[in-house]
């Protein structure tokens, strides 16, 4: 800590930061705009200038930018001094010169960075009256609008675009005040974070271009905290909604997850939630007029529940409580997890070594700062982006860090200086996935084999760490990369081990674990992550049931079977062949779900499930972390609500009660913890329905949202009493606790004078760090330091190229391979069409060339595809898209056959 | 009276190829100082010579280079740049030098390059420059064939590259880190200091750049020694200078002087006084980018410390003089332009004041100025000041209009009075 004087006061700062980040940890407003928390200090916009003295007599001062001092003792400045204040003024005037005066129709307005800082200076009167210069706009793809004549050259954009997240296709072009970013020529900007422009952007040159198609501002939006859908990974969201549509996606801070940043898929995917396709009222097939109320419903259900036997189908996307509630329904033997046994046997292994507790899960913040990560045999770019983003943090930091330990001078703050000082040297990265990613240009070492081969790799490299552990025989190439691999994790001091479901290969699993075992043995702390293929199959996992083959089989062998499937589409999880069996087995088929697909229309009785912005729920990530999301708005269709209760209703219809009682989400997750131990704590990932501050709910509007009496006047002139929420601490209204709620209790980020995102400063304990009282969900993992757990050790054998047999993996794309996100018109835009890629060797062979047709024949079913030479994969494998809608479900892991088309072109 | 830097230049006749450069004493301090000097010997020497730098800042030669880690353990390779990016309105004495005697600069270089133990130099070339660079190409060749350049010079165990970049003409490239980013194949934008190009520079390397002017001198300096060099001056500035004057005046050009010489004796005697006719109104006497001076400021000397105190600054050395009917308005005006348009659009301060600047400028010039643009003129002459923008672009910009709104204002105010330019 260092003492030093702001305006004669003194203060104790943490050394290490800048002038600018202690101002704004001690809650002193300094406006700026280059600097960003996430992406240091450029010193380029003037705008947090302030006076810096030499000493006690040093009356003149020296102005000085707050983002480029470095916190030194006895520092003495002044951010009240006169010609500092209007210093700062003056540098908004500037801004101003080229700037529309168009707030009123700017998308930006009432959320604008810019405004906050235009406000905060007090810069008020116009004095440059020439003309302002103006800009040609660029198409940027479906995400992103832009409107370069806004620009106030912050350079925050490219600095984020390409140094922080690897893209490309964003530059800085021309010079002087015709400084202009965009791209080269119109055209969907290619890198998968580019949403996080919108935020980025301190003013409306980039903004989302989804909310514009149903444009509401940040004011009138009723918002609640939530947590991403899309994939394993649970990024914290805001979820903002009015007139029942929701409206946009922000991201909610925390230090431990995913940060500043979301993908697109996560921050554009919500539009599933306003689909065509939603369903939204019960549906009870083979009459004349399916859709009915409730209580027609509940009459049905009555005869499909009593004397029946019910089976539970699960879902690796519904909530805990839902799964929980379904569980409960049924009975914990009738309950099946909803997909595949080659899927659920590789999830079942990755609980079962996380619940040894030797090897700490590790978390988006243990990735980023980690000093060496090796990634075995997933593909975290498309199946877990915002965790790639992470992997690439780390891979700088620690080249940043190595750097400077040459050079003490310069602080790791000073983003600029630091980019010279490193150039291109990265920290550590192997890359051992099939084929190639996006990550290998900042990988030290890509090795590209077949599942089974980076199995042997990495129990290779486990033996490199412990001798004792089985020798793997594997060519002389390979093993120096293996040597190389185990030197790094092992000097490393904070290594990472990431693998996955992806490849559909269980030995990855126990691959990963041995080398993360034989790490914390020499001393390191590593850390493991499984990514897993949806928002909450952990928490499906952890139920251990098993999967949905072991219910097909009952249902052919038992009678009298009323399924319950709970918002699951089984034809993506398992061949259509199987799930055909399926539903000719069973005598009745309740499907619960939000959206129309294969599996609901099988179904007798269907029933509309709240999505994450109607219902609330609890998901638990990839490490095991349990993360309450909040209903953002009440549906007007009374029916449109959450599984879970939907389930408790169908409970209490079969045991024959009347009420089915008032359940809280922390009163199923209490139920939850009973029926199964491993869920201990789930309860408390969140405050409790009747957690109240002073008495008070908190808002889930601003205090400045409009048009509350005049919204529904359409329908009727008297104000409409405000809907209740009975499940959580919020209130629908603006009416409530007006301070700051506790941290995953974050409807939206405010502040006095910051009405951008960018007050999120305000809710941390210092710039860029934890938030205050940070409670990032419950870690359901217990961490056991002294856990002394066995190696595995079965090495599988290695992968042999057969003839005219390809074994099938799937190829994930960020869009299109996720089920929800797909529904969402920007995602379908980007989603490939089919494909089959195969390796140039094989492809040579076949005398098959890029973009001809050819069939693949997969459990005796033809599929003409496309043919992509990808020059990154091993021989004898070949890959087809994962998840795209109207695509049947391969035999993944399985070998298929090639026959050379017609080929036509 | 001796010119050391530019006794062999004839304009007119072609620079000496690297045979008659020998012959005429040339490459006879790197033999000297690479066969019995240390790297610290020549950085000694430099230091005690008194040379500033002749880019503009008139930073002492030796003690920049003293900042550069010389230690076994010290980043490598370590870089020498030479900054050859001429591109001052009004100077043009680089030019002189590069294009007439260029083994006279790589001498320098590796020389420089020697004290400061660099492997690989640069000469950073303006654009426009195509002589220059064709000679400088050739002579290149000739070192490297002589044993000059390359592994081992003259068995001395030291090594180095020299290549040769050609700029694509942004004035920003002069400015030292802009110039280093430029050549690392980046925006031509600076960067912050502290850390110094010295400690982190090119490539993130140990390196220093020098003007070409700086590097010219070091031979000279190796060969004759600390006192020769102070001897030659007329100032507390060690050595000589290269002046230049340009404007109305009879004889416009440029020449080697004792550092010390009068604003009068350049104008009268060397560059034949003003044109018939026409009387001195200022005199930027250091370039574009320095105050102006007016007639009774003639008999200072042209030396850092008394250019300073006259209220300008020596810069380059080579004078723009303004006449009585040129309309300071229209001639600042004109400066601004070029500034506004070199700005690289990284500060706001520059990138947004300077073209306003230029706007209000151009109004007075067209007779629609108002004396609130007088006020909003003075205004930037202190916003645009040192410390608040980034670099010393935009406060150097400043310098000849704040001067100008100083001794010329009645012509700014008779714009506004009259609605029209009064010279027209």
């Amino acid at each position: 800590m260092s003492t030093i004087y702001i305006d004669n006061k003194t203060y104790e700062v943490k050394q290490g930061k800048n002038l600018l980040e202690a101002c704004l940890g001690l809650g002193i407003d300094v406006p700026y705009f280059c600097w960003h928390p996430a992406l240091g200090s450029v010193g380029a916009c003037r705008q947090c200038a302030v006076k810096v003295f030499k000493d006690e007599n040093d009356t003149h001062g020296k102005l000085m930018m707050s983002c480029m001092e470095n916190i030194k003792e006895g520092l003495r400045v002044s951010v009240a001094d006169k010609t500092a204040q209007a210093f700062r003024s003056q540098v908004i005037e500037w801004l101003m010169t080229n700037h529309p005066h168009d707030c009123p129709v700017c998308d930006e307005g009432g959320s604008c960075h810019l405004q906050d800082m235009t406000v905060m200076t007090g810069h008020d009167y116009r004095r440059y009256h020439f003309k302002k210069r103006t800009y040609t706009n660029q198409y940027l793809g479906p995400f992103i609008h832009h409107e370069m004549n806004r620009c106030i050259q912050c350079y925050r954009c490219v600095r984020y675009y390409h140094d922080y997240a690897g893209g490309k296709d964003l530059n800085v072009f021309a010079a002087h005040n015709h400084v202009y970013f965009g791209r080269e020529w119109d055209g969907v900007l290619q890198s998968p974070f580019s949403g996080n422009l919108a935020e980025v952007c301190p003013t409306g040159v980039f903004t989302d271009k989804t909310l514009r198609e149903h444009y509401t501002r940040k004011w009138d939006l009723t918002t609640a905290p939530s947590v991403c859908q899309h994939c394993s990974v649970g990024c914290n969201t805001i979820a903002g909604e009015r007139y029942e549509k929701v409206r946009c996606i922000t991201n909610r801070f925390n230090s431990q997850i995913n940060g500043y940043f979301l993908c697109d898929r996560g921050r554009f995917g919500y539009e599933f939630v306003n689909s065509a396709n939603r369903i939204t009222q019960p549906l009870v097939r083979h009459q004349a007029v399916e859709a009915v109320d409730e209580a027609t419903l509940m009459g049905h259900m009555r005869k499909l529940l009593s004397g029946q036997t019910l089976i539970g189908i699960g879902s690796p996307r519904a909530s805990v409580e839902s799964n929980t509630a379904l569980m409960q329904l049924v009975g914990r033997e009738n309950f099946y997890q909803g997909i595949s046994d080659n899927v659920g046997f590789i999830e079942r292994r990755i609980v079962e070594v996380m619940q040894t507790g030797a090897v700490q899960p590790a978390s988006l913040q243990d990735i980023q700062q980690s000093d060496a990560i090796l990634v075995l045999g997933e593909d975290i770019w498309n199946t877990a982006p915002v965790m790639a983003l992470s992997v690439r943090q780390s891979v700088l930091k620690t080249a940043a860090h190595q750097a400077l330990e040459h050079n003490e001078g310069i602080p790791m703050w000073h983003d600029a200086a630091i980019h010279e000082l490193v150039q291109h040297e990265k920290g550590f990265l192997a890359n051992c996935t099939i084929s190639a990613s996006p990550l290998d240009e900042i990988s030290t070492c890509v090795l590209r084999h077949a599942p089974d081969d980076l199995a042997r790799l990495g129990f290779a490299i486990a033996h490199q760490l412990n001798g004792w552990l089985p020798r793997v025989l594997v060519d002389e190439d390979t093993l120096a990369y293996i040597i190389d691999i185990a030197v790094f994790l092992q000097q490393a001091k904070r290594p990472v081990i990431i693998s996955g479901t992806s490849c559909y290969n269980e030995a990855l699993i126990r691959a990963a674990f041995d080398i993360a075992v034989a790490c914390k043995a020499t001393g390191n702390e590593v850390r493991l992550a499984y990514v897993m293929p949806e928002c909450n199959s952990m928490g499906l996992a952890m139920m251990q049931a098993p999967s949905f083959e072991s219910a097909v089989l009952r249902t052919t062998r038992e009678k009298n079977i009323t399924a319950i499937v709970l918002e699951n589409d089984l034809y993506r999880n398992v061949p259509a062949l199987v799930a055909d069996l399926f539903f000719n087995s069973v005598e009745h088929c309740i499907v619960l779900d939000s959206l129309n697909n294969p599996t609901t229309q099988q179904a007798d009785i269907l029933i509309p499930a709240a999505t994450f912005a109607e219902g609330d729920g609890t998901l638990v990530n990839y490490e095991g972390r349990a993360q309450r999301f909040f209903q953002v708005f009440m549906p007007g269709h009374t029916t449109l609500r959450e599984s879970w209760k939907w389930l408790l209703k169908m409970k209490a219809v079969r045991a024959g009660d009347t009420n089915n009682g008032v359940y809280h989400p922390e009163d199923v997750l209490a139920q939850a913890e009973q029926l199964l131990p491993q869920f201990a704590g789930i309860s408390d990932s969140a405050p409790h329905h009747d957690f109240r501050i002073n008495g008070q709910a908190l808002p889930r509007e601003p205090h400045r949202y409009s048009g509350r009496t005049a919204m529904l006047s359409n329908l009727a002139v008297s104000e409409p009493k405000p809907k209740q929420d009975d499940d959580s601490p919020f209130s629908f209204t603006m009416e409530g606790y007006p301070g700051m709620p506790p941290s995953p209790l974050i409807p939206f980020f405010w502040s006095p004078g910051w009405n951008s995102i960018q007050a999120v400063n305000k809710y941390q304990q210092e710039p860029g760090g934890a938030l205050k009282n940070e409670q990032a969900g419950k870690l359901l993992f217990a961490y056991i330091p002294d856990a002394k757990p066995g190696y595995f050790k079965d090495i599988p054998e290695a992968f042999v190229v057969r003839n005219n047999k390809w074994l099938l993996f799937p190829q994930y794309h960020l869009f299109g391979s996720e089920e929800l996100s797909a529904y969402a018109e920007g995602v379908r835009e980007l989603s490939p069409e089919p494909y089959v890629a195969l390796s140039a060797n094989d492809a040579a062979q076949l005398g098959l060339g890029h973009g001809q047709t050819v069939t693949v024949k997969v459990f005796e079913q033809a599929y003409d595809l496309q043919v992509q030479i990808d020059s990154s994969l091993p021989n004898g494998l070949v890959l087809i898209p994962a998840g795209l809608q109207n695509m049947p479900v391969m035999n993944w892991n399985g070998y298929v056959s090639l026959i050379k088309g017609s080929g036509k072109p | 009276m001796e010119h050391p830097l530019t006794q062999y230049i004839h304009p007119g006749c072609p620079p000496f190829d690297i045979r008659e450069y020998e012959m005429t004493g040339g490459y006879a301090a790197v033999r000297k100082a690479l066969g019995s000097m240390t790297p610290k010997e020549v950085q000694t020497l430099v230091k005690d010579s008194g040379l500033k730098g002749r880019g503009g800042a008139g930073f002492s030669t030796g003690i920049k280079w003293g900042v550069v880690p010389m230690d076994e353990h010290a980043p490598h390779p370590k870089y020498l740049i030479a900054n050859a990016d001429e591109m001052e309105p009004g100077t043009f004495k680089d030019r002189l030098l590069l294009e007439g005697n260029p083994h006279q600069l790589i001498e320098g270089m590796i020389l420089a390059a020697y004290a400061i133990q660099a492997g690989v130099s640069f000469i950073f070339l303006r654009w426009a420059y195509k002589k220059a660079a064709q000679l400088l190409r050739r002579s290149i060749h000739e070192a490297y064939v002589a044993g000059f350049l390359g592994k081992n010079i003259l068995g001395s165990g030291f090594s180095l590259e020299m290549y040769l970049h050609t700029g694509v003409g942004r004035y920003m490239c002069g400015e030292e880190t802009a110039l280093l980013n430029a050549l690392e194949g980046k925006r031509a934008t600076p960067r912050a200091k502290p850390p110094y190009p010295q400690i982190s520079g090119l490539y993130g390397k140990p390196t220093i750049v020098n003007n070409v002017e700086t590097l010219c001198n070091i031979p000279h300096i190796v060969n004759n020694g600390v006192e020769w060099f102070k001897g030659l001056s007329y100032s507390e500035d060690s050595g000589t200078k290269l002046y230049g004057v340009s404007g109305k005046v009879n004889n416009p050009g440029c020449w080697e002087l004792p550092m010390g010489v009068t604003i009068r004796e350049l104008i009268e005697e060397y560059a034949g006084g003003m044109k018939n006719g026409y009387q001195l109104k200022g005199v930027l006497p250091g370039g574009a980018s320095t105050d102006f001076l007016t007639a009774e400021h003639l008999d200072i000397k042209m030396d850092f410390t008394d250019v300073q105190k006259a209220g300008s600054r020596l810069g380059t050395g080579t004078m723009v003089v303004m006449d009585d009917a040129t309309c300071p308005v229209g001639f600042v005006h004109n400066l601004q332009h070029f500034f506004a348009q070199e700005s690289c659009g990284w500060c706001t301060p520059c990138r947004e004041g300077l073209p306003w600047v230029e706007k209000m400028l151009l109004s007075l010039e067209q007779g629609t100025g108002t004396a609130e643009d007088m006020e909003l003129l003075e205004m930037h002459t202190h916003m645009l000041g040192p410390g608040n923008t980034f670099c010393a672009l935009a406060p150097g910009a400043m310098e000849p209009l704040q001067s100008a709104l100083k001794y010329f204002k009645d012509d700014f105010e008779k714009h506004i009075s009259l609605h029209k330019c009064p010279y027209e």
